[in-house]
Formats: structure tokens, sequence, C-alpha cells
């Protein structure tokens, strides 16, 4: 393995070549009940508030006005004006909601209910649910095409990737990937979607022309053993050249070149890394390593560790703001 | 002959439910349609009794075991729902004493090819091999003797019930974490005491702990609560434990509720007590939310109103290891999921933080061991630092070079 930087004149290195541009991350912190607000220039937490109980699944609105947030305990999502960093409503969820996705058009958000079996589709302006979809059992990752029209749910028990038709609201089709699916993600050009099995520890690439699986992505870090190598949030770089997958008590990052299917580097961050999100200048994919209590900030052209900040009680989730 | 048919209460809304989403999928595109559907029949055999306890809550709940193999029939069939496959569940109850060879035989022949068996070591070897020729596939989720997986293991026996060595393993390790190195060991004078104790001797010995000395606790057959009861046991256990070398904790080997629950709070000297009292090893514990825990609690709690304890988990476990058979090679016959368990393929998510797999040489489920008293889980073993070349898990009970099971 390649040997890291010191951190700091990575840090130096990429803030001098690079001077990025400030927006503003947002962190749901599963023990602590709050949201950590980052500046991603600075890389310092700017802002802490106080939350619904056990957030955990967090997204943004596309004008970067409103942080939606799965608070689980309490079953709901919260909204939360980015002006004021106050919550300001909530969207009816159904229970414990986990994760979500929104619409590409901005209007629709779609939840897992992980006790029900249920994804709630809902509309956000009027804040109604539209309907729920029965899926398999405890429901978790949500991935949505570029084009909006099919929506990806994975259900940890029963192993799936459903297919659902955003008009019809039917599932059309159901895919068999490896033990505890947790995260769908298509790729920019909507030809796949990456699904990750947390205890059977690989990432299926599922063709979207066929709903075949075309590629099982294994990971093998000396040292670790296999079972330790726990797959969870995906996110593949904007031009799809790249994906980055987070494998849990592992500690590290997957760095996957998407035309080899190949890992190039495992990226050493905190402790548990759960979720990943990139900065909108895709300079940075952040970490959110809910053990350590940290997120860690990599550098997409290099893919080193730059930095590491502290946040709140088990970082979970993390977003960036667009704008 | 006392055999009564539990009505599975859940079944119907499975269905329910099961309609619903073959007819919403049904009309949806090419792979969701359901294929011919399969169904696939579980039988749960229990031997059942009304059993006293030191503590009336420690009293097992009347559908202990019956209740997990329900929630893992739900599950099933939600999966089975995309698949064509179909999971039921017939549960015959005996009494602890009976013969089990006839009511199994009943099962089988109205079509039951799984049968969970919640019996006695004997009873489930009498129906092991009554079940064997007619390629019956049972799985134990309740007998923690170590001699069914060795020299008495059955090829067409998967155990989800760890053994006692497996229990003592991972308490061992532990007290060794720790570094609570003495131990006292106080046995009972029934069979499953005995077993137990000697699994804590071997566990000693494996791991480095040391027992600076034993002693019997006697049943003489009183009763197990009385209304004055507390005081005079606030008298017995200090003396009971008077005369004992130095030690770090006192383990209680009382596998029949005699004393075991009477040791924390009234010893001699102020020491904790852990195995059968106080912190005890389990496979599973009421209160685990870690590793996703919180979903399987709050869907059994749903379900069955009542918290989830080992036994449920245990049988949860075997259903989910049929069911995954099933997914994965699309069938219900037997011998195929059988086969598919006992392969490399095989694992199954089970809240446990890892996949859990079937050791190959005697079909036991590795599967960590949780250490919690009343209402924390404290830890769960392997601890850190027991390794092994294989899984960490085979840290824990006997391991391949020692097994004297041949199929």
């Amino acid at each position: 393995m390649r040997r890291y930087l010191p951190i700091f004149a990575a840090s130096l290195m990429a803030s001098v070549a690079t001077p990025a541009s400030a927006y503003m991350a947002y962190i749901s912190n599963e023990r602590g009940n709050t949201v950590s607000i980052v500046d991603t220039e600075k890389m310092e937490v700017v802002e802490t508030i106080n939350v619904g109980q056990r957030p955990r699944g967090i997204t943004i609105s596309h004008d970067g006005k409103f942080v939606y947030l799965c608070a689980s305990d309490d079953d709901t999502v919260e909204i939360i004006d980015t002006a004021t960093n106050k919550i300001v409503g909530s969207l009816p969820s159904g229970p414990d909601p986990e994760l979500f996705v929104l619409s590409p058009d901005g209007k629709t958000l779609y939840v897992a209910n992980e006790d029900d079996n249920l994804v709630t589709v809902i509309d956000i302006e009027s804040k109604r649910v539209i309907i729920e979809i029965p899926v398999g059992v405890e429901p978790e990752g949500m991935g949505i095409s570029p084009d909006g029209k099919t929506l990806v749910n994975t259900s940890e028990t029963t192993n799936m990737a459903h297919f659902i038709d955003t008009e019809t609201h039917e599932i059309t089709h159901n895919v068999l990937v490896d033990s505890r699916p947790r995260f769908a993600e298509f790729k920019p050009d909507g030809s796949e979607v990456w699904v990750s099995a947390e205890i059977g520890g690989t990432v299926s690439v599922i063709d979207n022309e066929t709903r075949e699986i075309k590629h099982k992505i294994t990971f093998d870090i000396p040292g670790l053993r296999p079972e330790s190598i726990q797959p969870v949030g995906v996110r593949i770089s904007a031009d799809g050249s790249k994906a980055y997958v987070a494998l849990g008590p592992a500690n590290r990052v997957a760095v996957v070149d998407t035309s080899t299917y190949e890992v190039t580097k495992y990226v050493l961050v905190g402790q548990r890394v759960w979720q990943l999100a990139f900065t909108p200048d895709q300079k940075h994919v952040i970490s959110t390593n809910g053990i350590s209590n940290d997120v860690t900030f990599i550098d997409v052209a290099s893919d080193e560790p730059v930095q590491s900040v502290t946040v709140g009680d088990q970082p979970w989730g993390v977003v960036v703001a667009p704008n | 002959m006392n055999r009564k048919n539990v009505p599975n209460f859940l079944l119907s809304l499975v269905f329910l439910l099961f309609i619903s989403i073959s007819g919403a999928y049904a009309q949806g595109g090419s792979n969701a349609a359901a294929k011919t559907s399969i169904e696939i029949r579980i039988g749960y055999l229990r031997a059942f009794e009304a059993e006293l306890a030191l503590s009336v809550l420690d009293i097992p709940p009347v559908n202990a075991g019956v209740a997990g193999a329900e929630v893992g029939i739900a599950d099933n069939n939600t999966t089975g729902s995309f698949l064509g496959q179909k999971f039921t569940l017939d549960v015959v109850q005996i009494k602890p004493d009976e013969d089990a060879v006839e009511p199994f035989n009943q099962m089988v022949q109205s079509g039951v090819k799984f049968v969970l068996a919640d019996l006695s070591a004997e009873q489930l070897l009498a129906i092991a091999d009554a079940g064997r020729e007619k390629g019956i596939i049972i799985f134990n989720v309740a007998s923690r003797e170590d001699a069914l997986r060795e020299e008495q293991c059955r090829i067409n026996v998967f155990h989800t019930a760890p053994t006692y060595s497996m229990l003592a393993d991972g308490l061992a390790q532990y007290l060794i974490w720790k570094q609570w190195r003495n131990w006292v060991l106080i046995y009972g004078s029934h069979e499953p005491d005995q077993l137990f104790a000697e699994a804590l001797r071997r566990a000693a010995e494996r791991f480095g702990g040391t027992i600076v000395a034993e002693k019997e606790f006697e049943d003489t057959g009183t009763a197990r609560r009385s209304d004055t009861g507390v005081t005079q046991i606030q008298r017995l256990m200090p003396v009971f434990t008077q005369e004992l070398p130095n030690h770090d904790i006192l383990l209680a080997a009382d596998e029949s509720e005699v004393f075991g629950g009477y040791l924390p709070y009234r010893t001699w000297v102020p020491r904790p007590v852990a195995g059968s009292a106080g912190l005890r090893p389990s496979s599973w514990h009421p209160a685990s939310e870690q590793w996703g825990g919180t979903q399987i609690q709050n869907r059994f709690e749903k379900a069955i109103k009542r918290r989830m304890i080992s036994v449920d988990m245990n049988a949860w476990t075997a259903v989910r290891s049929i069911g995954e058979g099933a997914t994965r090679t699309q069938s219900g016959d037997p011998s195929a999921i059988a086969e598919f368990i006992r392969s490399d393929e095989f694992q199954v998510a089970a809240f446990r933080g890892q996949r859990l797999t079937y050791r190959k040489w005697n079909q036991q489920l590795r599967q960590p061991v949780f250490l919690g008293d009343g209402s924390q889980v404290v830890s769960t073993s392997p601890q850190e630092g027991f390794l092994h070349q294989v899984s960490e898990l085979d840290t824990l009970g006997i391991d391949q070079p020692e097994t004297e099971c041949q199929f």
C-alpha cells in the first residue's frame, strides 16, 4: 500500500493548487440528535443544530434552500431552512424512515420505511403521501435514475434490488443481490445501478437495460478479515469515471475505476465509515465515520485523505449544498 | 397423547400481503411476474411444559421459539412473494418426556420437509434417525449439548442453538479480557448443570482462567419460590459461599433454575456472578440494538407483543437459513437447499454484525455470543485479540481439529 503524505502537507497542497469554493456540508449525527454544518473550504464545523431523534438519511433540495432529514425515531422527515438553519416543517414519512432520494425534478421524495416493508412516495409541495409501495423486508437503499423514471429500492433481509416504475408505482424487476443490500447509486448516464451488500461484502453492478447483474465487485484488504469489509455508501463522480465505496468497519473508502471495476485504492479514513458525498465542484468526497465521530475529506484528484473534522456523536449521513 | 396445533396467527396477515404484492406485480414487467408457486412447509416440533424459575420474570413465554419461527416465516414470505415461493409453519407440541417420533412422522406424512426441533437431545436424535431416509432436514433450535454436534452428530441436522462450549468460551474470553482470571465454579446436581460446568472447565483451560475452587449445590427438591423465601435465601447463600479461596468472579452452572439466581449480591465476599446468573452468555439478547438489531426487535415486538429471546432468534435464523437456500436455489427441494446451506456460497445476515455460516464439519451455526444481564448487553464475544486462521467465530466452541463428528 502507498504511504500517505502527512495530512497537513496534502491539505496545504490541495488548498494552494486549487482554491475550493466554500460549500456547506450537512452531517446527521445519529446518536447526538444533531446536524453538524461544516464549511467545506475551512473544513471546520460552523454550526450545530438540534434535530429530532436518531437522524440518519439526509438530502437537500436542488436549489439548496431546504435540507430534508430522516428523524427515524420520531417517524418523520424534518425540513431545515438553510438560510436560518431552523427546522421549519416536516413531511409525513411513515414509520422509521432511514434513507430517501429526491426525484430529479425536486418535486417528489421517495422514502424507505424499514419497519413496514414500504417505500413511501411524498409530494413535497403539498406535503402529502401519494402512495405506499410494498417492497421486501427492511427497505433501505434508494436510488433514482437521472431521467427520474426508475426508482431502485434495496431490501436488507430480502436481499433484492426492486426496480420501481415511477409512473405506475409498480415493481417491474427484482434483482437478487448479496446479503444486506444498503445503498443504490445510478451512474450519471443512467446505464448502471451500483448496489452495495454490507454482509455479503460486495457491490453488484446492475445493467439498467437488462436489469441483470453484469459485474460483482469484491474487496480485499491485506491484514483484514473478509467479514470486516462491509460496503455501505456508494457515490459515483459526475463524469462517471470513479466510484467511491464506504467499507464500514474496514475503516476505508474504496476507489473503483468504473470502466474496469477494479479497485484502484483503499483510502484510510475514520472508524466505521458509513455514507459519502461529493462537494459540488467534485474536488472532495466527504465520508462519515460513525465510531470516531468525525468526517474525512478525501481529495478526488489524488485520492488522499486531506483532513478529518470532528462532528457530533455517531455521524451517519452527509449532503453538501449545491451552491 | 397431548398434542395440539398452535394456530399461526401471522399466516393470515402474511397471506394478505402476499396476495396484494403478487397482484401488484402481476401486471408489471418481465421478471417481476410470479413464477409457478412453490410451497415450502416447515414444521416446529416442541417439547414444552410450563416451567418454574427462581424469578417469575425468567419463566419462558408460552410461545418461546415458535414466535421466532413465525416472524421468520413472515420475512421469508415477503421475499417469497417476489419469487413465487410460499412458506408455511406447522406447530406440534408434545410433553418433555413423550415420544417424538410418532408426531414427527405425522408431520412428515402431511408434507413437511423441514423440521425445527425444540426438543431434548434424546428426542432430537430419535427424529433425526427417523427422518434421514425420508430426506427430512432438521434444525436444532434448543439443545445445547456438544455431543449432538460431536460423537452424536447427524448429517440431516443443522444447529442454530449454540453449544455449552460456545457459550462458556464466549464468557471466558470476556473474563480474560477483563483480567478476571481466578474463578470459583458452583454447579448444580442435574445433568445440564454438569455439562455447562464441564464446558466452563474446558474454557478455563483454553483461555487461561484458573478455577480456584468448585462446589456442588445439590437440588434437594425445595420449592422454587415461597412467600417468605427471600429471608431464608439471604442467610443461606453467604454461608454457602463462605469458605472459598480468593477469587475474581463466581461462576454458576445452574441450567435447572435451582440456585443460580440466588447468588448475585448474596455472596460472602462481594464478587460478581456469571454463567447461569448475573452476566449470562446467550445467542441473542432482548435488548440488542446493534448491527441493525433494532429492526428485527421492532418487527418481532410488533408481531408478537413481547421482546425477542434467544430461542426465538435460533428459530428465526433456522427459518431464514431455509429461506435463503430456497431463494438462491429457486427451489423447495430439501436436499438442494441443504446442499446450498453446506456450500461456500451460503451466508445469512442475522443481526450479528457479520455473515453467519455453518461449520462444515458438524453443521453448527457460527455465531457471536452475547453477554448480558437482565437489562443490558454488556459485551459480545469473540473478544478482540482472540484470533483464528479461518474465522474468529471458530474461537468459540469445539473447533475442527478437535471434532469427533463423522457423518
